[in-house]
């Protein structure tokens, strides 16, 4: 994939990355695109002082870049608000009819936009993070505890399509698996009788191992036939769903005292203890996703095994040449992938937002996974903050929408818009002329996943 | 750059010869200087400016589309069309275009062929006629000998010789010495992005090789007698298919020693691919038996071929060898990540990996501005001093070296070449596979030579290259009497391995 990028010296546009010679050549072109000192630091390593400079270059390049990740994040977010901005105008007729006179009086248009526009962001933030006039404890962590809730599952979808992505598969599937992984941990959480911290262990792993199975059937397909995993993955979101449907209303699961389709409660000693007293929704769900990030992005980077999932997703063929069992690999890895996305489901009925199956119980957080792990780099800690990222945009939004009157699906659209401006970095760097630094590379690493 | 001129520009890799060519193709931009042409200066903004000014380029990787036709790769950038708005394709005046310049240049190409069916040489000829439509004056060759077998490099040079004849100046990038004194009028060499001179192609080789690397090289692998020991790996009935279930190893039998180099020489595709990857266990096998050390390994996977002693540098270094995401370091452990001091358990011990990479890069003489820095950004010869790094510093038994040094400059093919003579020298039985018959001879002991999945013959280092030659060709000596005589002369002590003259 070839990607244009107009922002300056296309350091990493690369026709010729296959070939041994073009390299030193894309590499001095990187350097020369970076400016002077580190034109200096990339060419001489050649040779004439290679102790303390090549590192201390490096350092510096691994900096700029990891700023520059963080910065296209934060414009990305602006720009998206921006956009937002307009379309909050455009949807208020009140607003809009102001701007039938704009030429008579400017000031009306301008002033109601400014007012429509600013007063539905603060009551975003307000929803997700603090709300100043709040009075006492439980009120001002309120927007807190709301972010966080909604970031839990978040994160182990997130984690769940970084990791398969990061390996070299797409996994579309952690809906289905999320499905998969909250049907059993409800009927866990109902079915058996257990005393309450084994209750919630139990249901805990039935969900895991659910997602894990689920997770597991497009990896060996795709390790054994070749058959390919998005394809898979999203033919098995459709069998979850409608198992889902279809487990609901069976006598046994579905409440008794119910018509419609809805299940019986999960246990209170299968729920989630919560952290902040029994006023504020925040749960030890959290806790679990920052254990979760942690043990993914040990994984990843400190285990043999992740070095065995890297190695294939960057080269199959090398690692294949060098002894690493590629389907072995995959198949492994669809497993993990589908466990992470699995506990993520589990927390939709173990945790505080709902304690009983519906056939929309899952929401959408297997496919907002998919966005939560592109705007987190795939890199595990990347994953956490998108997602609290994701969770806070959710939790005001709810506030958006009951103070501003502006739809929640503003929200939404906010969020796509921040992953179409995140994945297309040399947008937002054109936008605001920045350097077009290395970011690019990571373009190229995210569309290996296809 | 005169017009009828063919010019080499000679270099180490990353010497940056690409790098200025690149430039003058427009694909970079240049920091400081100009380029004139006829006279007056050039600026360049893109590839299209390029080809407007007359300069061509075939790059090193094609740039084709394999699904398309030669017809429709050549028009590809400068499609024509018809019917006005509509915008058909036309594609019968594509196909006029080829037949007529494969016609002036004596360039036969079919322009309805797909490309991903032709052999590697005729994509290059199609690269080479997409610029000669263009009515380019000047064409760039940047390593175009890299990906060809010696017949298809005759048949380019032929090609060469006839542009010039028609006028057209050609740039020739290159690393290869012999060619460059076959073709060139006029050579500048580069070294580390400057001009360290020009010669002319009637100077030697070694000249031309001292100025390249900046110090004199030796061409010829320095290397005492072998002391073969007792057979390491035995190959024997061995019958393979390759990916398209077309047999390429048929009915092979190999013996080869320790402490003895057997080189398999013979054109690329003939078997010799297939044959390593059997033995390392990344194929299957159809019939036969590979034995290592008296331990039959065939069936077995890679990694346990691998763990049981065989190092191995695969033939493709960028697809095969290396992760170019990865960093040197990473690469370094890549076959053996999992085992003490490395990885522990499930858990990496990266101390222990980069404290390893520090001292392979030393003694490999690496360059790499650090041992965190990704594979993809080292020159060629230095991606391959890792990859051979990796495979020699582990004990082995046997160390098997596809094209150990194909696209490599010359003073790193000094440096593996004498790392492979080390390892023969320690007492491993080493098998190196080589379209490059210099480096077999240089290299070998033994010299074997396949053609069409067979082993044809089994000759010793001294027998003249016409011999050798034929025999690549498929050609032997009739009679069982004449087969014998290159053996005997071939003066090898080691017993030949069983059957391996009644293969040819």
């Amino acid at each position: 994939m070839s990607n244009p990028n107009p922002a300056s010296g296309s350091p990493d546009k690369d026709p010729v990355s296959g070939s041994p010679d073009k390299d030193p050549a894309t590499e001095a072109a990187r350097a020369a695109a970076g400016g002077t000192d580190r034109a200096a630091t990339a060419t001489a390593p050649k040779r004439p002082e290679p102790t303390a400079r090549p590192s201390l270059g490096r350092l510096f390049l691994d900096n700029l870049w990891a700023a520059n990740t963080v910065t296209v994040t934060v414009l990305a977010v602006l720009l998206a608000m921006l956009v937002g901005a307009v379309l909050i105008i455009v949807s208020d007729p009140d607003v809009l009819a102001t701007y039938g006179y704009i030429t008579a009086r400017p000031a009306d248009a301008l002033s109601a936009s400014w007012t429509v526009v600013s007063e539905a962001y603060a009551n975003l933030f307000k929803g997700a993070i603090f709300d100043p006039e709040a009075s006492g404890f439980t009120a001002a962590l309120s927007p807190i505890s709301e972010t966080l809730t909604y970031t839990a599952p978040l994160v182990f979808t997130g984690l769940s399509v970084a990791l398969a992505f990061r390996g070299g598969l797409f996994n579309i599937g952690a809906q289905g698996q999320a499905t998969i992984g909250v049907v059993l941990a409800a009927l866990a959480g109902f079915l058996l009788p257990l005393p309450p911290v084994l209750h919630l262990v139990v249901a805990l792993i039935a969900g895991a191992a659910g997602g894990a199975v689920w997770g597991f059937i497009p990896g060996i397909l795709k390790a054994r036939t070749g058959a390919h995993e998005v394809i898979n993955t999203i033919m098995l979101n459709y069998v979850a769903v409608y198992f889902l449907s279809w487990i609901i209303i069976q006598n046994g699961v579905q409440n008794p005292g119910r018509a419609d389709a809805i299940s019986k409660p999960v246990d209170s000693s299968a729920q989630f203890p919560r952290l902040l007293g029994e006023d504020l929704r925040v749960h030890a769900g959290i806790l679990l996703a920052v254990l979760a990030t942690w043990f993914v992005a040990w994984l990843l980077n400190r285990s043999t095994f992740g070095f065995e999932l890297r190695a294939v997703g960057a080269n199959p063929d090398a690692a294949r040449t060098a002894g690493i069992s590629v389907s072995k690999t995959y198949v492994l890895m669809m497993a993990i992938a589908g466990l992470l996305a699995g506990l993520g489901g589990s927390q939709m009925v173990l945790g505080s937002t709902a304690n009983a199956l519906t056939p929309l119980v899952v929401a959408q957080i297997g496919f907002d996974g998919i966005l939560v792990a592109l705007l987190g780099r795939v890199k595990p800690w990347g994953v956490l903050l998108a997602a609290l990222l994701f969770g806070a945009l959710q939790a005001g939004g709810n506030r958006m929408q009951s103070y501003s009157g502006i739809s929640l699906e503003l929200v939404t659209v906010l969020q796509a818009l921040i992953v179409i401006f995140i994945a297309a970095p040399a947008l937002v760097k054109a936008i605001f002329q920045l350097r077009a630094a290395r970011a690019a590379r990571l373009q190229t690493s995210l569309a290996k996943g296809w | 750059m005169e017009p009828g001129e063919i010019h080499a520009l000679l270099g180490e890799n990353g010497a940056g010869k690409s790098t200025l060519m690149n430039v003058l193709y427009g694909l970079y931009q240049p920091d400081e200087g100009e380029i004139l042409v006829d006279g007056k200066p050039l600026k360049l903004k893109g590839p299209s400016d390029a080809i407007a000014a007359g300069i061509g380029m075939v790059h090193q990787h094609f740039m084709l589309v394999p699904v398309f036709t030669v017809a429709e790769n050549v028009m590809l950038g400068a499609e024509q069309v018809r019917g006005g708005i509509a915008g058909f394709l036309d594609r019968r005046r594509a196909r006029r275009e080829v037949a007529e310049v494969s016609e002036r240049y004596n360039l036969r190409v079919d322009p309805d062929a797909v490309i991903e069916d032709l052999p590697v040489g005729i994509q290059q000829r199609v690269e080479i006629v997409k610029a000669l439509t263009r009515d380019v004056d000047l064409l760039i060759l940047d390593e175009p000998t890299a990906v060809l077998t010696p017949q298809e490099t005759e048949e380019l040079l032929t090609v060469m010789r006839s542009l010039k004849a028609a006028g057209k100046s050609i740039v020739f990038i290159t690393h290869k010495l012999g060619e460059v004194k076959a073709i060139a009028d006029r050579i500048t060499v580069i070294r580390r992005g400057k001009t360290v001179g020009t010669a002319s192609p009637t100077a030697s080789r070694d000249e031309l090789a001292a100025k390249m690397v900046g110090r004199s090289v030796r061409l010829t692998v320095d290397k005492q007698p072998a002391a073969p020991g007792r057979p390491i790996l035995e190959v024997a009935g061995l019958v393979v298919d390759d990916d398209r279930r077309i047999r390429a190893v048929d009915g092979v039998d190999l013996t080869v020693h320790a402490g003895e180099v057997l080189g398999v020489a013979g054109v690329q595709g003939n078997g010799q691919t297939e044959l390593i990857e059997a033995i390392m266990g990344l194929r299957p096998l159809l019939a036969g038996t590979v034995t290592l050390d008296g331990q039959p390994v065939h069936g077995w996977p890679t990694k346990k071929v691998l763990r049981a002693g065989v190092g191995y540098v695969p033939e493709d270094r960028s697809v095969d060898g290396l992760v170019k995401e990865f960093s040197v370091a990473e690469n370094l452990v890549l076959d053996i990540y999992d085992r003490p001091p490395f990885g522990k358990g499930l858990s990496l011990k990266p101390d222990a990996i980069a404290k390893s990479a520090r001292e392979r890069i030393e003694q490999f003489d690496v360059r790499t501005p650090s041992a965190d820095a990704a594979v993809g950004t080292l020159s060629g010869g230095n991606q391959q001093k890792v990859i051979v790094a990796r495979e020699l510093s582990r004990p082995l038994k046997l160390f098997i070296a596809a094209q150990p040094t194909r696209g490599v400059d010359v003073g790193s093919i000094e440096f593996i070449h004498s790392r492979v003579i080390r390892e023969r020298d320690v007492g491993t039985a080493v098998l190196v596979v080589s379209s490059e018959l210099d480096e077999v001879i240089g290299l070998a002991d033994r010299i074997a030579v396949m053609y069409r999945g067979r082993i044809i013959g089994i000759v010793g280092p001294d027998t003249p290259r016409e011999e050798i030659g034929l025999l690549m060709a498929g050609v032997t000596p009739e009679t069982a009497t004449e087969a014998a005589a290159p053996a005997a002369d071939a003066a090898t002590p080691a017993p030949e391995g069983p059957g391996s003259e009644d293969e040819a």
